[in-house]
């Protein structure tokens, strides 16, 4: 931070660095957010969707002529309705060479590839009347052979499911940098494992929820959507339905909740749209629970292989990895399901020195729900693998895994440097993090206890996990590769008559506190106070254009484009005060909403006063003088393709070994996401991250059977950590500020969901290391661990 | 599957009178016959804790009850509570502590909460997260909620942080 000259942010009364509530919780709090199922409007129709009961199979007929007799049913359609009212959509991009993937429609045509594809849908008066008709509509099935798991997808004779692509390989990709084959020959030891991470889902308390209005007056369309990329949805829903790009608006008000699950075009929220064009009235379809777990995108779903080589002396040699993982029928659209993979291709081993890396990628197809973006893509994946490594090979050379990882990390004066799989990192501080953990969880001290009680038979665990976590991506991300995802963020600033400001900007809010963080920037930079800016988000006739709220980019991208117009709206409001006072506006400044003497700070006039002479008293104001009390500005990154951060968590638990249950004792997390511009918010957006990791480490599974049958789609079956399961979380912070903006922030929104996997099974490992047993296999489930203790 | 029932009952202490099909439960009542959106439901199968509201002063699962059983109920929502009062403690702690994200766990976490509190004395860590193990929140990983709950019970027993 040093080395950063004094900036509008340091300021006096910055707000910069500093927890404030955020002011946007009060209603959340009262029970008065407006949630899409809370909106109310008149001849509203609610639709409820049919879907597939088998994971392939024909449909040889559908019969909705019960169904569409019953009360309140206003039309049934089944996908020769809907029929000429859009046009398909394709998950690929071209920048992934040779990912395929084969056209989607709203409704199932003709054939289901998996349990929970919407087949037809009811429109009612009220959504119990849609429910009952939709049990009514008999549809008849002829069944096909699922191909439920990848490697199945992809044995030698398998058959394509879907002809025209010829097999079911999506993408394939090979990374070998280095002398691989050379560095296991020369290693003193050679670990592999092969780590499996299971499908688990989001499960957003708020189910996806989407409300369509189409004027047939003007042909407008307006979404109300629970949705991360409003602008995104705008395009699609322009792109996808004929319609002019002005004449769509989305609305997204309050978001119960999102992680990457909202941020993908999903068959049922396209065919709400079909069906509101078509009638004309509002339709409204809210998720239930039981169809969110089959309709979703699911994630993960990988079997990597891995090797790594070490020397006597810990120097890692090399790193070999396969990864296989299962996407569904369909490639996503229109961020496709090839980005997780792709990331744990770049991303393996990247935070370590070394330069031999070999990696292979499969991503197969496969009659299950799609795979795609969820909360950390890729990371949680190659964390584990990496890190899941490390300490295998720490504990062939007989080296503590703490002093292993300081041995290989990448020193902090080696940046800017560029990883074998090509990512470019700009500055980051391993070394320092990993010092700051073992000091904040009192490594040797842990070390000692865990010794101490495993003399009296208490098995407890440590584990550590490094990571990077991608944030801030430019265009490179989805733009370069045709996806109308924008990469850039807009912020307008209105100073009012009175002195308040409103802020209209294109990122989002989801409860992350977006809004208050860019209150934060904008308020320290005008010099104004905090309540009186009014932040306004979620709207695309609103706000500026720009791509939301995911891959950790609000901060970075959206706090920065706060930060500029701020300052283009300061230099406007001292032009006029200026003019006003008849004075340089260099020799002025701005605070706790005061023109004030630069250098002296005496007060001069309001801020209301300079409102109301640029808006009333135009008459006062010197000739030539036109008041400009708006100020727009954009960022976008490009100097970097992202920016990366990085950190290290740490896990402390107990293992019962007579019943398998893992109990979290404590959890750290020391991170570097550059400027930290609310500590309260950045924390809170790290511990949920974790415990989204953790549940993905130890309890979450869409567990399948071999015809592809979800067998647990309920929230009693598919377990979600809970309060009383979750360990306490502490974070901490290292500070390295990004270069090439001026607020100097990354992104956190994902790193603790990228490590926690990792450091819990690396506790779970070491708390079984006696036993000369290891688990590799998430969720790490009571039985998955008694069976490695050979108890089963 | 049509039938329908005429109840008497009070919510948030106004009186209320409806004729409400037999088959529709508490939650979808107070949102789409009253217009109380407060009370939300995340798994409609009572697992979830969304949907937590009190009925005669004990707290429920909304989802899990008909609104045909409520002839004569007093039924208190986030609204009543928010309005009257009761809860503000609580809710300040979670607004200070920014105990929330999304905010779609929240009234049933603080009506959850707000029922331990009641107790009296300043309950453990460990105790309050037993207490909430049946309200899921996917956002915050609880920690935030655990420390905003501890921080309301001290206020109420008149002692501030330890
Ligand atoms: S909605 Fe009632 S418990 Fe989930
Ligand atoms: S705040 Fe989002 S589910 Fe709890």
């Amino acid at each position: 931070m040093s080395e950063r000259p004094l900036s509008f942010l340091d300021r006096p009364n910055s707000y910069i660095g500093r927890s404030v509530p955020r002011p946007n919780a009060r209603r959340l709090l009262q029970g008065r957010g407006t949630y899409v199922d809370d909106i109310r409007l008149p001849r509203l129709l609610h639709a409820v969707f049919l879907r597939s009961p088998y994971a392939h199979a024909r449909i040889a007929g559908i019969d909705t002529a019960a169904a569409s007799r019953l009360p309140g049913v206003v039309r049934v359609v089944t996908a020769a309705d809907l029929a000429g009212l859009y046009t398909p959509w394709v998950g690929t991009l071209s920048h992934l060479k040779g990912l395929k993937s084969a056209p989607q429609h709203p409704l199932a045509q003709g054939r289901a590839c998996w349990q929970g594809e919407p087949v037809a849908a009811v429109v009612a008066e009220s959504r119990a009347q849609a429910e009952d008709a939709a049990a009514q509509i008999a549809v008849e099935w002829q069944e096909l052979a699922p191909l439920a798991s990848a490697e199945a997808a992809l044995a030698s004779g398998a058959p394509a499911i879907h002809a025209a692509l010829g097999d079911n390989l999506a993408f394939a990709r090979a990374v070998d940098t280095g002398a691989v084959d050379d560095a296991f020959a020369r290693a003193d030891a050679v670990v592999a494992e092969t780590f499996t991470f299971a499908r688990h889902t989001g499960v957003c308390l708020e189910p996806r929820s989407i409300l369509a209005e189409f004027d047939r007056s003007e042909r407008r369309l307006t979404l109300h959507c629970s949705s991360q990329v409003p602008h995104m949805m705008k395009e699609i829903a322009a792109r996808h339905f004929a319609l002019a790009e002005t004449d769509v608006r989305v609305i997204c008000r309050d978001v119960g909740g999102s992680y990457g699950i909202k941020i993908h075009v999903y068959p049922d929220e396209m065919a709400t749209i079909a069906l509101a064009l078509l009638l004309g009235r509002p339709v409204k379809f809210v998720a239930d629970r039981l169809e969110s777990f089959v309709s979703d995108i699911h994630a993960r779903e990988h079997r990597v292989a891995a090797r790594m080589a070490v020397s006597k002396s810990g120097e890692i040699l090399a790193i070999d990895i396969d990864d296989l993982t299962g996407i569904g029928p369909y490639s996503t659209y229109p961020r496709t399901s090839a980005i997780e993979g792709n990331q744990v291709v770049n991303l393996t081993g990247s935070w370590y020195r070394c330069a031999n890396y070999r990696a292979r990628l499969r991503v197969a197809f496969q009659t299950k729900p799609p795979m795609s973006q969820y909360r950390a893509v890729g990371h949680p994946i190659a964390c584990a693998v990496t890190e899941g490594l490390v300490d295998l090979a720490a504990r062939a050379i007989a080296m503590d895994p703490a002093e292993l990882r300081r041995r290989n990390l990448i020193a902090d004066d080696a940046y800017p440097c560029t990883s074998p799989a090509g990512l470019i990192f700009e500055k980051l501080s391993h070394q320092r993090a990993l010092a700051r953990m073992l000091e904040l969880m009192d490594y040797a001290g842990l070390r000692r206890e865990q010794a101490a009680l495993r003399a009296r038979g208490i098995h407890r665990g440590i584990g550590l996990a490094s990571f990077v976590e991608i944030t801030n991506p430019g265009p490179a991300f989805y733009g370069v590769g045709g996806a109308p995802i924008s990469a850039q963020d807009g912020c307008t600033l209105r100073l009012e008559p009175g002195g308040a400001v409103t802020c209209a900007i294109s990122i989002t809010e989801q409860g992350q506190g977006t809004e208050t963080m860019v209150a934060q920037i904008v308020a320290s930079v005008l010099g104004v106070a905090l309540e009186r800016v009014r932040v306004v988000t979620g709207d695309t006739e609103r706000t500026p254009y720009g791509g939301g709220t995911w891959a950790s980019r609000g901060a970075g991208i959206g706090g920065e484009a706060a930060l500029q117009a701020a300052k283009a709206l300061r230099a406007n409001i001292l032009d006029l005060a200026g003019a006003m006072l008849q004075a340089a506006p260099a020799d002025l400044d701005i605070a706790q909403g005061w023109i004030v003497d630069a250098v002296s700070g005496a007060r001069r006039i309001g801020l209301d006063e300079v409102g109301r002479a640029g808006y009333f008293r135009g008459d006062t104001l010197p000739p030539g003088i036109q008041p400009e009390l708006v100020a727009t500005r954009h960022h976008q990154p490009r100097d970097y393709p992202f920016a990366f951060t990085n950190g290290v968590q740490a896990s402390w638990l107990e293992l019962d070994i007579e019943t398998g249950f893992v109990r979290l004792l404590k959890h750290w997390v020391v991170e570097d996401c550059g400027r930290v511009v609310s500590p309260l918010l950045v924390d809170e957006q790290i511990r949920g991250g974790v415990v989204q990791g953790l549940g993905g480490a130890l309890f979450e599974e869409c567990l399948y059977d071999g015809e592809g049958q979800l067998l647990n789609g309920t929230l009693a079956d598919y377990l979600v950590p809970m309060a009383g399961e979750m360990p306490d979380i502490e974070v901490a912070h290292v500070m390295t500020p990004l270069a090439g903006t001026e607020l100097g922030a990354k992104g956190a929104g994902e790193a603790g969901t990228a490590g926690a996997p990792a450091a819990v099974m690396n506790a779970i490992n070491d708390a079984l290391a006696p036993f000369g047993a290891t688990v590799a296999e998430q969720p790490f489930t009571p039985a998955r661990i008694l069976r490695a203790l050979g108890r089963t | 599957m049509s039938e329908t029932v005429e109840i008497r009952l009070t919510v948030n202490g106004e009186a209320v009178t409806r004729r409400v099909a037999a088959r529709q439960n508490l939650v979808d009542f107070l949102r789409e016959d009253l217009g109380l959106t407060g009370t939300r439901a995340g798994c409609e199968h009572g697992v979830c804790g969304a949907c937590t509201l009190r009925v005669d002063g004990a707290i429920v699962r909304g989802c899990l009850l008909f609104a045909a059983q409520l002839d004569g109920a007093r039924v208190e929502t986030i609204e009543g509570l928010s309005d009257s009062g009761e809860i503000a403690v609580l809710q300040a702690a979670f607004h200070e502590r920014n105990a929330l994200q999304c905010g779609f766990c929240t009234a049933g976490m603080l009506i959850t909460a707000a029922e331990l509190l009641a107790r009296g004395g300043v309950p453990s860590r460990a105790e309050i997260r037993d207490f909430l193990s049946g309200n899921y929140c996917r956002c915050t990983g609880y920690h935030a909620i655990v420390d905003a709950v501890e921080a309301a019970a001290r206020t109420r027993a008149g002692n501030g942080p330890p």
